[in-house]
């Protein structure tokens, strides 16, 4: 059990794949323009992690080495492909809204990473765990990142008006403002761990 | 057909809507590889290579497969199996036949199957190119010169972000930006660079 | 006199240094920024010492952040980025926006990268870039001269470029729209001339630069092929300001001099065609940067010969 949460617990600090494993960008960049939007690809890729992890930790034993990761990214499409027209069919302003990033969970280098490093050799309750640590590191990351290019590039959260008299920095809402976001969270992150834990990190 | 379309996708896909600063598209391996610049040039050209062949092999899937029986849903799966065999063969082949480009440039075929930017292109290729209006011709050389560019889009932010880092090498950065973060930070400029070219008119 | 000094040769004495190339620097701007003041009136002066404020406390406060002396604020160039800074705002911008300025173009343009001499892209056109697109509204009103009869303007002479009622002179003299040190021609030149003079800058850069921006509008001008009015596009904008301030800086700019040209030229038709086609009148500043970014690849390309060595011929011993 204590296992079990620590793989949980990985994926949200120590082994982040956002700030930590520096994985999974493209989508991170450019759709964290607006909270709702960030919200939306965290939860869509975890359905997708969740799904692929399970499926792939059950069948692990009976998947031929040389044409695994073909097995993996037929699987991992087909969850995409449920959240893809699920998400056309109830919430179509946010599919529109994260555009071709849906399919591209696909090749989401989180969503393949742990299917080859962890699912195909864990068991299935370890393997959800991950899933699930995995999933939610990232959209907690996702939420940061949006929250702060929101608030400071459009002076709203979740689209309400939250800071009044304040000319919000157009820079962050746009492209060059995602990478400058990005690289000073990392680079902050590095401080506070080195000096938490000292120049040698964890 | 006329030129300015053409041009407006030569210019668009290095330029205004470039995968790595623009769309964000293919950043993993851009901030893995950019670090020298010969694995970054040869980076560059292989995924230059891959993605207009793949614009031309799924341009023939969508029109030939999906369209006609009107299964465009399964444009995700299919486009991704598709991506990934051609690059294993030619991975295969390179191998068989050249020791030496498979030294140099092989190694990345694997990196590129994930590569957001081949995939990404490929959907960018279907949504843009197949409305009514535009017959196949178009479609089929629109969709290959996109690729291309695309391709060479990511070639030239290749090589001016390898020949930053490298000198980059003898500054003094702070410790906890070296690396990963400064990258970024880099990456942002030049993207600020870049929109220099936004709101083009031809 | 009890030390005695031990350096390999050559001992080349030189009254160039950092401090007094920057200082110098900031003097021959001078001119253009009296220029400014007299043109637009004291909100261009509180610019000014504001964003130079700006530049200097930020840095003052990095420094001390990372545990370096801060007496090398003094060194001049914090005080140039300021000034650079200031001069490309247009007079009647918010207190606010050149303290934001101030503070990304010291601490993005040159501190995160570890200090003068080690940052690739001109500080001062980072942080006016970034406040172009941050408050596009603010960085794009612009005011007349002080003696016109209405205050505001809608645009600069380049936005306007087609409406004949600037003469050459008023283009020279300052008698027009536009940023605070872009505007007197006759001012920045007088300014330039000072630094050929000492040697601080060389004409390879500003003479391509602006040489290939009047042949591409002279080429591919408004009124046909072979008729722009290259002199209007060579005068206007921030293009000599820019040609000989910010794209000489030495930290980024190619080493060689024909890297310098490639520069000046790469500047030169980025600057051009932006002007010409692409969403923006004035495309001084993205292509400036644009080109800093492949001043590396520049300097890998253009690398001299080193002294002895010769390119060997394969099946031929070379003793040299």
């Amino acid at each position: 059990m204590k296992k079990l949460l620590k793989e949980f617990f990985k994926g949200i600090g120590s082994e982040n794949p956002t700030f930590r494993l520096i994985l999974g960008l493209c989508p991170t960049l450019a759709v964290s323009t607006s909270v709702i939007n960030g919200l939306g690809m965290g939860i869509a890729a975890t359905f997708v992690l969740l799904g692929s992890n399970v499926i792939i930790s059950l069948i692990r034993r009976s998947i031929p080495d040389q044409i695994r990761i073909p097995c993996f990214i037929v699987i991992i499409a087909t969850f995409v492909t449920i959240v893809e027209l699920a998400m056309k069919a109830y919430t179509p302003e946010l599919s529109k809204a994260l555009g071709i990033f849906v399919p591209l969970i696909v090749v989401n280098c989180i969503v393949l990473g742990r299917a080859e490093a962890f699912a195909s050799r864990e068991g299935i309750s370890a393997s959800i765990m991950d899933a699930l640590g995995m999933g939610i590191g990232f959209t907690l990351a996702l939420l940061l990142i949006s929250s702060i290019r929101e608030v400071l590039g459009n002076g709203t959260l979740c689209g309400f008006l939250i800071i009044k008299g304040f000319e919000p920095v157009l820079y962050l809402v746009l492209a060059p403002g995602a990478l400058l976001v990005i690289g000073l969270l990392i680079g902050a992150i590095n401080f506070i761990s080195r000096r938490r834990y000292g120049l040698n990190g964890r | 057909m006329d030129v300015s379309m053409f041009l407006s996708i030569i210019i668009g896909a290095i330029f205004i809507n470039n995968f790595i600063l623009s769309k964000f598209l293919g950043l993993c391996s851009f901030i893995g590889i950019s670090k020298e610049t010969r694995p970054a040039l040869y980076m560059g050209i292989s995924v230059t290579f891959v993605t207009t062949c793949a614009s031309i092999i799924t341009w023939a899937i969508y029109n030939f497969i999906l369209v006609p029986f009107h299964i465009e849903y399964l444009r995700t799966i299919s486009f991704i199996l598709v991506i990934a065999s051609f690059v294993q063969f030619v991975e295969m082949v390179i191998k068989k036949f050249s020791q030496a480009l498979y030294r140099t440039l092989g190694i990345y075929l694997p990196l590129i199957t994930v590569n957001c930017a081949v995939l990404g292109a490929a959907v960018l290729n279907s949504e843009m190119f197949f409305k009514p209006g535009i017959n196949s011709l178009t479609s089929f050389a629109l969709s290959t010169l996109q690729g291309f560019c695309v391709g060479l889009g990511f070639v030239l932010v290749m090589l001016l972000m390898s020949g930053i880092r490298e000198r980059l090498e003898l500054c003094d950065i702070p410790g906890s930006f070296r690396d990963v973060p400064i990258a970024f930070i880099i990456a942002s400029l030049m993207s600020m660079a870049f929109m220099g070219f936004a709101g083009f008119r031809f | 006199m009890n030390k005695l000094t031990v350096s390999p040769s050559p001992h080349i004495k030189s009254s160039q240094t950092t401090k007094n190339i920057m200082w110098a620097v900031v003097w021959s701007l001078v001119p253009a920024g009296i220029a400014g003041i007299y043109i637009f009136g004291i909100s261009s002066l509180n610019i000014i010492i504001i964003s130079i404020f700006s530049c200097v406390f930020t840095e003052a406060l990095f420094l001390r952040f990372r545990g370096r002396d801060p007496k090398t604020i003094l060194d001049g160039s914090a005080v140039l980025t300021g000034l650079l800074l200031a001069y490309n705002l247009p007079p009647e911008i918010p207190f606010w926006v050149p303290v934001a300025g101030g503070a990304v173009s010291i601490i993005l343009g040159k501190q995160i990268f570890g200090g003068l001499g080690q940052n690739v892209f001109n500080p001062a056109l980072v942080g006016r870039a970034f406040l172009q697109i941050s408050w596009p509204v603010y960085m794009t009103t612009w005011t007349n001269p002080r003696w016109w009869p209405d205050a505001v303007s809608s645009a600069t002479p380049l936005a306007k470029e087609g409406s004949t009622h600037f003469t050459y002179m008023d283009i020279l003299l300052g008698n027009r729209g536009g940023c605070i040190g872009e505007v007197c021609v006759i001012a920045l030149i007088i300014g330039a001339a000072y630094l050929l003079a000492m040697k601080i800058i060389s004409l390879h850069i500003p003479l391509s630069f602006i040489g290939t921006v009047g042949i591409i509008s002279w080429v591919f001008g408004k009124d046909g092929f072979f008729k722009g009015d290259f002199i209007f596009h060579m005068l206007s904008g921030g293009l000599i300001l820019g040609a000989f301030f910010m794209a000489t800086d030495y930290v980024t700019s190619p080493l060689t001099k024909k890297g310098k040209i490639i520069f000046g030229i790469g500047c030169g038709l980025l600057t051009a065609i932006i002007r010409l086609r692409g969403g923006y009148p004035e495309g001084v500043c993205y292509s400036i940067l644009f080109m800093n970014a492949a001043v590396p690849i520049i300097d890998r390309f253009t690398k001299t010969r080193k002294y002895g060595l010769t390119k060997c011929k394969p099946g031929k011993l070379s003793a040299v």
